[in-house]
């Protein structure tokens, strides 16, 4: 048996060099596949990923993405079909506990141990990580006050509200110190004021020089948090960069969507020159709904609403979409779906 | 965007003082510095923590299968005249043994099971089913085989105790004169058979814990618990199955045979017993056998 044999954890020197050794997060062709009998599922295929430390990260894509199954690979629990990734410069799949030493992680699912107590779940884990009981539980009451569940100390684990849980989450992937934290879909099931205030105490945490990964299918919560964001979708990265680069890159325009009460006569586009117009780089009509992109959008939708009216048409709905992760997903997948 | 809402009543708004308090959290943290033992160790404890919580519980159904057992056994039927069983078993053990002495060794072989198997399986199907708790468990900083090892410790331990429970019931319950004849015979034995058992039996649950579905939990009492039990030399010694020579050697099939035969060996050797070497073997040899098939499905659950 391994524990008798060494009193120390071995781990391996970080085998890479350069930007990757510095790098919280790499990841080069990360692949999964799952077999079944039913034929494979290709999970994740293919992603490269490079998150410096000290970053805000976001995985944004909508549910089975694969967002989970990369955030998986990562914190070692899913082992990788192909490809290589580093966590704090070590080998995911060789070197899993030097990686686990220094992670933490929040899963989407409530791991908390039901069987213990809040303050028990934060001192237990401490002491996971080698901490004595007593700064364990000196580490414990620091959490539990400064995430405000100072009420709730002795309480068992599985009487939390879905906030309080998360919360508690959070703080449980903090006892270590982690060098990345992971979080995936933390506000998920939330309600609207619960997912703000974790928002807050996620910004504070990265304010505070925490590396953190975070996968999410709420546009706003990658908005609102992250330094960079990789759009990913069946398994592989559409769009990677900061918000800025990502809205200038994938072409992510402003998107007026005119509504009718009828289908869009089929040739209307054409015959409205609405390609032609200043800025437009993309006209899509989908039954009832004509959707322009457009780089310049001031005054195009007055200027669609007129030709339309103008050609005897109804219009039921008008609005515009300002450049947004919304705009740019809606960018991307779009043309993915095209081709 | 936060000052428009009024803070949840769960606390935590990011005002300063909290904004501070998680900032130190995050920079002025005790460096960690976890070694397998003290992993190890953390976890056990933890294990502990849980057992002492629910002490009651435990030590009620520790006590009840044996208390029942030697109630009925080694009190109702002596007074009511059950020539049958006592007859019988009597006959087995040739010459004057009472059958409470033929049944302390068997029923705490069957304690192992119950303690030893279900007190590793039933945790870890609770681990494994619903939100995954064993995810909690296997991000801690050591090997995941490691976290098995630790489960069958955990599991064995609980098996020790159960089964040690059995001496003072029968010890004290049985109508006079019919009380076991008990006394350790040879501490060395007696020790190996009780820590190989208990492991034998962890891993046994962990395998079983691990590569079975959940939802047929209640066919593995029926299809392994109790023919396990019943044909596990619990209330008779193995020699006495020589009348039925098929059968005798099918039970060696049954790890709790060995379990039960080893514990006679050590406690009532009168009763006669299997030779201890095929008992260290079969004890040990399990322990291994099982204890790697188990960490291997272990391992292949929680790792996707």
């Amino acid at each position: 048996m391994t524990a008798s044999t060494s009193g120390t954890v071995t781990e391996q020197a970080p085998d890479i060099s350069g930007d990757a050794a510095s790098a919280a997060i790499r990841t080069e062709g990360l692949r999964k596949t799952y077999k079944s009998s039913r034929g494979d599922v290709e999970a994740v295929r293919g992603i490269d990923l490079n998150v410096p430390q000290g970053e805000f990260f976001g995985l944004l894509g909508p549910n089975g993405a694969g967002k989970s199954t990369t955030i998986g690979m990562l914190t070692t629990l899913v082992a990788p079909t192909g490809g290589r990734a580093w966590v704090a410069g070590h080998d995911v799949e060789k070197d899993t506990v030097a990686v686990k030493r220094r992670i933490g992680v929040v899963t989407q699912n409530n791991t908390l141990d039901m069987q213990l107590t809040v303050s028990e779940n934060l001192q237990f884990r401490s002491r996971f990580f080698g901490l004595t009981a007593k700064v364990a539980r000196e580490r414990a009451d620091q959490l539990i006050d400064a995430f405000g569940l100072g009420d709730r100390r002795n309480a068992m684990a599985d009487k939390l509200s879905g906030g309080q849980a998360r919360r508690l989450l959070i703080a449980r992937a903090l006892v270590h110190r982690p060098d990345v934290l992971f979080l995936d879909e933390p506000t998920a099931g939330l309600d609207p004021q619960t997912r703000v205030n974790l928002w807050d105490i996620l910004k504070v945490l990265h304010g505070s020089g925490q590396t953190v990964l975070l996968t999410t299918h709420y546009m706003e919560e990658a908005e609102a948090l992250c330094d960079r964001v990789a759009v990913i979708d069946h398994g592989k990265v559409l769009a990677f960069g900061t918000q800025q680069q990502l809205k200038e890159d994938a072409g992510a325009d402003s998107i007026v969507t005119v509504r009718l009460d009828a289908a869009i006569p089929s040739d209307f586009a054409e015959r409205a020159h609405i390609s032609a117009l200043p800025g437009v780089t993309r006209v899509e009509a989908d039954g009832d709904q004509l959707r322009v992109f457009s780089r310049e959008p001031e005054g195009l939708l007055g200027q669609l609403v007129s030709t339309a009216t103008a050609e005897g048409l109804h219009i039921r709905d008008a609005s515009e979409q300002k450049p947004s992760l919304e705009t740019v997903f809606l960018t991307l997948t779009g043309r993915e779906y095209r081709e | 965007m936060t000052t428009t809402l009024q803070p949840p009543d769960i606390g935590a708004k990011a005002d300063p003082v909290a904004a501070d308090a998680i900032a130190a959290l995050v920079n002025n943290a005790p460096v960690p510095s976890p070694t397998l033992l003290k992993t190890f160790n953390a976890m056990m404890a933890r294990e502990f923590r849980v057992l002492g919580r629910n002490a009651v519980s435990t030590f009620i159904r520790s006590v009840m299968q044996p208390l029942l057992f030697v109630f009925v056994f080694a009190y109702v039927f002596p007074k009511i005249g059950g020539g049958i069983m006592v007859g019988g078993a009597g006959a087995a053990a040739r010459g004057g043994v009472n059958f409470a002495t033929v049944l302390v060794p068997g029923l705490m072989g069957s304690m192992f099971l119950m303690q030893g198997m279900f007190g590793t399986t039933m945790p870890l199907v609770m681990e494994f089913s619903w939100q995954r708790t064993i995810e909690d468990r296997a991000l801690a900083p050591v090997p995941i085989r490691v976290l098995g090892i630790q489960k069958i410790c955990a599991g064995a331990i609980q098996a020790f105790i159960g089964a040690l429970i059995v001496l003072p019931v029968t010890y004290f319950v049985h109508a006079a004169g019919q009380g076991p004849h008990i006394h350790v015979s040879d501490w060395l034995v007696f020790v190996l058979v009780m820590i190989g058992a208990s492991t034998l039996t962890a891993a046994m649950g962990l395998l079983l814990g691990t590569a079975m579905d959940p939802r047929k939990m209640q066919m593995v009492f029926a299809v392994v618990l109790m023919p396990m039990t019943m044909l596990g030399c619990v209330y008779y010694p193995w020699s006495a199955l020589h009348a039925i020579r098929w059968l005798q050697i099918l039970v060696l099939l049954n790890p709790m045979v060995y379990m039960s035969e080893g514990l006679r060996a050590a406690l009532t050797p009168s009763t006669g017993y299997m030779p201890i070497w095929a008992v260290m073997l079969a004890l040990f040899g399990g322990t291994l056998i099982f204890g790697f098939l188990g960490l291997r499905t272990f391992r292949n659950r929680v790792i996707n």
